[in-house]
């Protein structure tokens, strides 16, 4: 076709000759036309065809396949009503009401009260050490810090409470960040992202789902501490990475888990998870908030408890704001996993820097807590002769192991309803609180968590309170519940 | 060369509103990169690429010795933590000037600062502390603008007494037993100072917002963000589950076309309507020092029946003549902002943010926000240095510290201009971002202003756009005029020596009568 195409040009250019020639030579075109094969012909009559009505169709849009006029803009604007800015809030919601605590003497609403309820399990809250440390530090650097950590909010005081916390925890770097919601919350979308699958336990606290949402990665729920059920997920992972390897070499994979679960009050069975982590190749991020200063003979938390090597955990995150009693939180580990974060950790990169008072205040508490091991076991004393003397309570029911200092309460048989529950329950808080034992409700936002746990009295166990008040507590919430659980 | 640039000045409105919305000038200015700097600036970042593969490649064959930390060794068969080129950037660009950054300090985070001296032998990769101290650099980096970080004085003393009492921590959230009185008189005292209903306080505010957005919007519910807004309005934004739309920064032609064709056609696909339109915008901008345009954002948001949620985290102290924030600045009603929220970081000296609104929504906030029941509340000290430094600006003092930092940033801005420099932003915002360009400049730079006892924050990819990379000058009420006379003698030796005064434009006239007196001064 191209050759008679080439032949038919060449004549035409050469038409400029005469006119004689000049029809002639079309002639001479006919006929080569003429006697080309008819498929060829066919076939581009049709393209040609198919040009030409390409040009003059209208452009296809996916959307919006229909237009609005002005007017009818104007007239659906002024219709629009919007939802209110927020719903009513009812008058005798619990939250509105707080009880105004004043002061660590425990005052609530003008009443001295034992603290059953503040996760003050090591007594730092008033420490005079931990004050005066604080103080010296407010007189050298003033309160706030003024900047994100990398624009001259580092202080060597962060530098210091990070090397400290790194050698405490025997590990090879310590990150700081300024809130200890925000600590896992930043922790997990910094190394899991979209299509990356992540193993947690039903029982996670709020900021380890906060942290999940952030990172958009395949999130699978597994039954709370059932390893069994962990396997049986993780071998359906091996199957389905063995029918996609080129996608299984790129897909990062981690279980996320807490050493001691604040919703359960129990233990995580970690030397499981450390043979299933070698066994399957996935990497465990331990969340310590309630296990650091509490278990372990030196208070490192879950890994010494079951004398786990640390290096086995690739990321450990706690919280400063519960043994240690200062405010922040903290993530170590080996500098390959958490000098990642200085970059990529949200909370730590877009925010200001921990105030210098509370840093110094926790590195006081971490000298205490270095200086005298004993408190520990002294710790665990008290929780065993808690967690003793709360069985056997007629109309509630003790959930937790014997280590955990944060207990929890529940109805032995629930009426039905949540709302009557809690109501129960928070008319033998108010009896307690009459009879100057201060506990609290464990409260937990209903629409935003996966699983909901059971309404239930939070009681916390501290290294300063005596065997009397034990005791006191304990026979208050007996007559509580007697008397209101009829 | 025909002069080009971007100067708007709006003395009239730019919609059928009625008559003139802004009070005063609105003068903004982002002047466009010199077409020569930009091709420099590229070619500047593809000699570092290639260098950066080469490097990668002697280390992956060991010809050079790989600092880079390591896998484990029982791990090493485990998929890899990072993939390779997630980290291209850090390796090779950002570890050759990482010393600009994490300066640490070892005083007051004042006008003047100590810096702890730290020294690099091995190109950057560890640092060591030398056991000196560099004494009195000029801090034109920490966000002081009010100059309330100090550690002697009123606030100080009354932080002291606080921690006396109350001690350091709270062990506990809001909604069980952290509910300090301390708490319900700050809250009380912010509210009166924005002059709102009620407002509600949290301990951190890049939480405040990443905690309170999801509180408030939903599925169905419509986000329009401005182009630049900050990492923690981006994140609460993604957790609320909303559809977001993104509209040009600060212009209100992009957010207009947005709001009218989001209520003509409803969500997408289902075209149900939507159940609320939240406009999420920040009052000062802290990457382009530029000021949101308020009362225009007021007028469509009136006009379209949408919620305003307005971050005042660096405003909030810094603009206005009574230190109100940017309600103040335009003179507007607080009442018409749904949502104010801000933080205690920048010009109050102390952490943590709030919310202050109508009391239906701070009651609904106590109740469903995630901080007031999952986080711990704020520290004592924290809250007291708040109470202190809000009494002060509300007080007697209040007038003088926001003068004082108004006329420092006027003198500032005009003397970088008239030097030749490419500022951008508002002629009233405190924070002055000078165009730097290139990536060799940005450490350069930084490390030039340290010789000379100047300490800058200089900013590069991914915080800015590629080519555009910058230094920020934080301008503060404790900065004296002759620190800020070093500052910009000093930035003029540099700009000198680094050819760094790209401006095109012509000057601008003199101002004021009352700064006459400066013409007289160097220049």
């Amino acid at each position: 076709m191209t050759s008679q195409f080439k032949i038919a040009t060449f004549y035409l250019y050469r038409m400029r000759q005469s006119w004689t020639t000049y029809l002639k030579e079309l002639l001479e075109i006919v006929h080569y036309f003429y006697f080309a094969p008819a498929y060829h012909l066919i076939l581009e009559g049709i393209l040609i065809l198919w040009i030409i009505r390409l040009l003059f169709s209208k452009t296809y849009k996916l959307h919006e396949t229909y237009k609005l006029t002005e007017k009818e803009k104007e007239d659906l604007i002024e219709e629009w009503q919007p939802d209110p800015l927020v719903p009513p809030v009812s008058k005798d919601h619990p939250s509105l009401s707080y009880d105004v605590v004043t002061g660590h003497k425990i005052t609530i609403n003008g009443k001295e009260c034992i603290n059953f309820a503040s996760f003050n399990f090591l007594g730092l809250l008033d420490n005079e050490r931990v004050k005066q440390k604080a103080l010296a530090s407010l007189k050298k650097y003033g309160v706030g810090t003024c900047g994100p950590r990398g624009f001259y909010g580092t202080f060597d005081v962060h530098l210091e409470l990070e090397s400290r916390l790194a050698k405490f925890m025997k590990t090879e770097e310590a990150i700081i960040y300024s809130y200890g919601f925000a600590t896992i919350a930043s922790a997990i979308p910094a190394y899991s992202k979209r299509g990356d699958i992540i193993f947690v336990d039903e029982a996670a606290c709020f900021s380890i789902q906060k942290g999940l949402q952030a990172s958009r990665s395949f999130i699978k729920y597994f039954k709370h501490n059932d390893m069994e059920d962990l396997e049986r997920m993780l071998k359906e992972q091996e199957l389905e990475d063995q029918k996609n390897p080129r996608k299984a070499r790129v897909t990062r994979k981690f279980i996320v888990v807490e050493g001691l679960y604040i919703n359960t009050a129990d233990i995580c069975p970690l030397p499981e998870l450390v043979t299933l982590k070698y066994k399957y190749k996935v990497r465990i991020f331990l969340e310590e908030s309630m296990s650091f200063g509490v278990l372990g003979e030196h208070g490192r938390g879950v890994t010494e408890h079951f004398g786990v090597n640390i290096d086995d955990i690739d990321l450990i995150s706690a919280n400063m704001e519960n043994a240690v009693a200062s405010i922040g939180g903290f993530c170590c580990g080996r500098s390959f996993v958490i000098d990642h974060q200085r970059l990529s950790g949200q909370g730590y990169c877009f925010s200001a820097s921990l105030p210098p008072m509370l840093a110094a205040a926790a590195i006081e508490a971490l000298n205490i807590m270095e200086e005298d091991p004993e408190i520990f076991t002294v710790l665990r004393g008290k929780c065993k002769h808690v967690h003793k003397a709360l069985q056997g309570i007629p109309g509630l029911k003790l959930v937790g192991v014997q280590s955990a200092p944060a207990l929890h309460l529940q109805l032995e048989r629930s009426s039905g309803s949540r709302d009557s529950d809690m109501q129960l329950l928070r008319t033998i808080v108010e009896y307690c609180l009459e009879r100057r034992v201060a506990l609290t409700l464990a409260r937990y936002l209903e629409k935003e968590e996966r699983f909901l746990p059971s309404p239930s009295i939070r009681v916390v166990v501290t290294v300063e309170q005596t065997e009397e008040d034990v005791h006191n507590a304990v026979s208050c919430i007996q007559e509580a519940a007697s008397a209101v659980l009829k | 060369l025909e002069r080009k640039g971007r100067l708007e000045i709006a003395t009239l409105p730019t919609g059928p509103w009625g008559p003139s919305l802004y009070k005063k000038p609105f003068e903004e200015s982002f002047e466009e990169t010199p077409l020569l700097v930009a091709v420099l600036t590229y070619m500047g970042y593809g000699i570092l690429t290639i260098f950066g593969y080469l490097r990668d490649f002697l280390r992956h064959w060991s010809i050079e010795k790989c600092q880079v930390a390591r896998e484990k060794e029982e791990q090493k068969d485990f998929v890899p933590l990072y993939q390779d080129f997630e980290n291209f950037y850090t390796r090779n660009l950002y570890m050759r000037i990482r010393d600009n950054w994490n300066r640490p300090i070892c005083s007051v985070p004042g006008a003047k600062m100590d810096l702890v001296e730290s020294v690099s032998h091995d190109f950057n990769w560890t640092f060591e502390h030398t056991g000196r101290v560099v004494k009195d650099v000029i801090n034109m980096g920490s966000y002081n603008y009010l100059g309330f970080a100090e550690n002697n004085g009123a606030c100080a003393d009354a932080a002291i007494e606080a921690t006396e009492k109350y001690g350091v921590g709270v062990a506990s959230s809001r909604c069980e037993m952290g509910n300090l009185d301390i708490h319900e008189e700050l809250e009380r005292l912010v509210a009166r100072f924005l002059g709102v209903e009620s407002s509600m306080a949290f301990g951190m505010g890049f939480a405040t917002n990443s905690m309170n957005i999801p509180a408030l919007t939903g599925k169905g519910c419509l986000i329009l963000s401005d182009e630049l807004n900050h990492a923690s309005l981006v994140l609460g934004a993604r957790l609320a589950g909303s559809t977001i739309r993104v509209f040009k920064h600060n212009n209100m032609q992009s957010l207009e076309k947005l709001l009218r064709d989001a209520i003509a056609h409803g969500q997408p696909r289902t075209h149900r309507p939507w159940k609320k339109i939240l406009i999420v915008v920040e009052g000062i901008y802290s990457m382009e020092g530029s000021i949101v345009r308020l009362p225009e954002v007021v007028a469509l948001k009136k006009r379209y029946k949408a919620y305003l949620y307005l971050d005042e985290a660096h405003s909030i102290g810094a603009l206005g003549p009574n230190g109100r924030g940017v309600v103040d600045y335009f003179g507007l009603d607080p009442k018409d902002v749904d949502i104010m929220m801000g933080t205690f970081t920048k010009s109050f000296g102390a952490a943590g943010g709030y919310i202050g609104g109508k009391k239906e929504l701070i009651d609904y906030l106590r109740c469903h926000s995630h901080s007031a029941l999952y986080a711990i509340s704020m520290s004592p000290p924290v809250a007291q240095q708040i109470i202190s430094s809000m009494k002060s600006i509300m007080g007697e003092d209040g007038t003088t510290l926001g003068r004082q930092l108004s006329e420092n940033t006027t003198y500032f801005r005009r003397k970088l201009r008239e030097m030749g420099f490419i500022i951008y932003g508002n002629d009233d915002s405190p924070v002055v971002p000078m165009m730097l360009y290139m990536p060799a400049k940005i450490g350069a730079f930084g490390r030039e202003m340290l010789k000379r006892n100047i300490g800058t924050v200089v900013v590069g990819f991914p915080a800015t756009p590629i080519i555009e990379s910058r230094a920020r000058f934080c301008v503060s009420a404790a900065h004296t005029r002759e620190m800020l006379d070093t500052a910009l003698e000093a930035t003029d030796e540099v700009g000198d020596l680094l050819q760094l005064k790209y401006s095109r434009r012509e000057q601008p006239l003199p101002s004021l009568g009352w700064m006459a007196e400066e013409s007289l001064l160097q220049d």
